[in-house]
């Protein structure tokens, strides 16, 4: 996984000094996503409110606009 | 031709008080007030005498004696920014409403510019609220529970165009857009419905639109809205006040949403859309098309076809193509209007290939891998709390906590510009006048608004200057002016009738 996400990183960074190629293929951005996924989930329980239950129970909000 | 689709975004934010008394009015005040406080100490670099302005004052009614009664509806905060935003309290939730700007990229930069300016007043309010407490801001619609608040956008069309015609034709973009446009929601809000019969939807705020068309934002919400308060000449515009979109996070979602809604907005100005796509039932297909993220179902047209929410935009994308050619994309900005057109062939081409393939960039996508993931993970069933506190965290304000932040969108602003948008106007509108005489001259303005400014500047009566045209006051127009006058006086002098900005 590191050695995909070295290659889609480059890719990602390339600017003025290469020419202008199309985006990469959908598989690339696929894998890049599932990637980004992975990393997501396996961080999100320290991102999380550690009550869920209590956290949406106490989210209630007046209607507005 | 098509007016120029000058707009802007409303956005009203979901607050919550945490280890605090949590009154979300007098919260909302005291996150706008401690935001105010925390850049006034800013300028005091610059001699600025925060307590000497009032760019508070509203000149639509907000009068002096209204503002000092006690009453809390009319003592809430409503301040103008230098960026010729302007951020409130309406009802229970800060909101800000941005600039008036020329195009859809412009829209998202001060959009960005928004969230910079919540993000710093939520750190701004902790240090005024007892150890340990905090203000929460969500940028969503909806609490779960069945209230709803708004982000409203704005367009602005030509008086002349039949407001019949204009509904008519801009209904079927309103009810199909969310296949791009929808922020995602675990769980339903219908009434009379389980929560959990819809285990995910497309938008946060199709389940709370129940009329085709009317005046109210709070009940019964239409689809199109009536509210005809155009903040320019009456005579010749129409403010487009659109409530039914949902708040985004992806910023390229922001831009498809206004960027195609001006363009079809255009078409509709020089009657070319045509009424093909008109909706045999309008209400009961934006709940239907946000209730199948298959994206498979038909809903029925006025004709007898039917037809899916993406045909449907696929039918829109050709006509702009066809506008294209035929009209040019001025209206829309021609640049920014090629570059609309081309994402939006991009997004209707992977939303209907697989919907995965624009996670990067339409929100629902996005948040529905999480909560897929983290269930087929964790093995959590459907309806649980921690699945609704992931979509509740994915709109989260505080970096620290914000789950859009970290699902991999696509940006187009950098922070650079979104820190530049949180103090300074676009050029291309009236709002760069608003916002440099505000920065410049902010000790002799006495009320601000969309369309004037009141200037007090000693011996003569209060000076008003009328900005009844959203394209007149842009940087072409004033910067020298501006630049080159040392005080509000000169200023005035110099533009002469007040008439000319």
């Amino acid at each position: 996984m590191a050695e995909r996400q070295q290659k889609s990183k480059q890719s990602t960074d390339r600017t003025d000094d290469t020419v202008d190629e199309a985006a990469p293929p959908v598989t690339e951005r696929g894998e890049e996503l599932k990637a980004e996924l992975d990393d997501l989930l396996d961080e999100i329980d320290e991102v999380l409110e550690t009550n869920a239950e209590d956290f949406v129970k106490s989210y209630v909000q007046k209607g507005g606009e | 031709m098509a007016l120029p689709k000058v707009c802007g975004i409303e956005t009203e934010y979901g607050i919550v008080v945490r280890g605090a008394d949590n009154n979300p009015v007098t919260a909302s005040s005291l996150l706008i007030n401690a935001y105010l406080a925390d850049t006034a100490r800013d300028r005091s670099r610059i001699d600025w005498d925060f307590e000497d302005e009032q760019p508070t004052n509203d000149a639509r009614g907000f009068s002096l004696e209204q503002s000092i009664a006690p009453e809390v509806e009319t003592t809430l905060v409503n301040a103008v920014l230098t960026n010729g935003a302007r951020f409130y309290v309406d009802h229970a939730h800060p909101e800000i409403s941005t600039p008036e700007v020329r195009t859809a990229r412009e829209a998202v930069v001060w959009d960005r510019g928004a969230d910079e300016i919540v993000r710093r007043a939520m750190i701004a309010a902790k240090s005024m609220l007892p150890e340990g407490a905090e203000i929460v801001i969500h940028k969503n619609n909806s609490d779960g529970k069945g209230n709803s608040y708004g982000c409203h956008e704005n367009y602005l069309v030509a008086r002349e165009l039949p407001f019949g015609r204009l509904t008519r034709q801009i209904t079927p973009h309103f009810v199909t857009r969310q296949v791009f446009a929808g922020a995602g929601k675990v769980g339903c809000e219908l009434p009379g419905r389980a929560a959990d019969e819809v285990p995910y939807q497309l938008s946060q705020r199709a389940d709370f639109f129940e009329e085709e068309i009317g005046l109210e934002t709070t009940l019964k919400r239409p689809i199109v809205n009536t509210r005809d308060e155009p903040h320019a000449d009456p005579q010749k515009y129409r403010r487009l006040h659109v409530i039914v979109g949902d708040a985004n996070m992806s910023e390229v979602a922001t831009y498809l949403k206004v960027g195609t809604t001006a363009l079809v907005l255009a078409m509709i100005d020089d009657d070319e859309l045509g009424d093909d796509w008109s909706l045999a039932h309008p209400v009961s297909a934006i709940r239907q098309i946000s209730h199948d993220p298959t994206l498979e179902q038909t809903i029925q047209l006025a004709d007898g076809r039917r037809a899916t929410a993406l045909e449907i935009q696929w039918g829109l994308f050709e006509r702009a193509r066809k506008y294209e050619q035929s009209h040019g994309l001025d209206a829309v900005g021609e640049e920014v209007g090629v570059d609309v057109l081309e994402r939006w062939e991009g997004v209707l081409t992977g939303l209907e290939r697989d919907p995965d393939s624009v996670a990067h960039q339409v929100d629902w996508v996005a948040k529905r891998r999480v909560v897929e993931g983290y269930a087929a993970r964790h093995g959590v069933e459907p309806g649980s709390a921690k699945l609704k506190a992931i979509d509740l965290q994915y709109h989260d304000m505080r970096p620290e906590r914000c789950l859009a932040l970290r699902a991999g969108l696509e940006t187009l602003v950098s922070d650079e510009e979104a820190l530049a948008a949180m103090t300074q106007p676009p050029s291309s509108t009236r709002a760069y006048f608003r916002g440099r005489c505000l920065d410049k001259f902010p000790a002799d303005i006495v009320a601000a608004n969309w369309d004037s400014m009141v200037f007090d500047i000693g011996r003569d009566p209060l000076r008003r200057v009328p900005m009844m045209e959203p394209l007149r006051g842009t940087a072409d127009h004033v910067a020298t002016l501006i630049d080159e006058s040392n005080t509000a006086r000169e200023l005035l002098d110099r533009l002469g009738d007040p008439g000319t900005t």
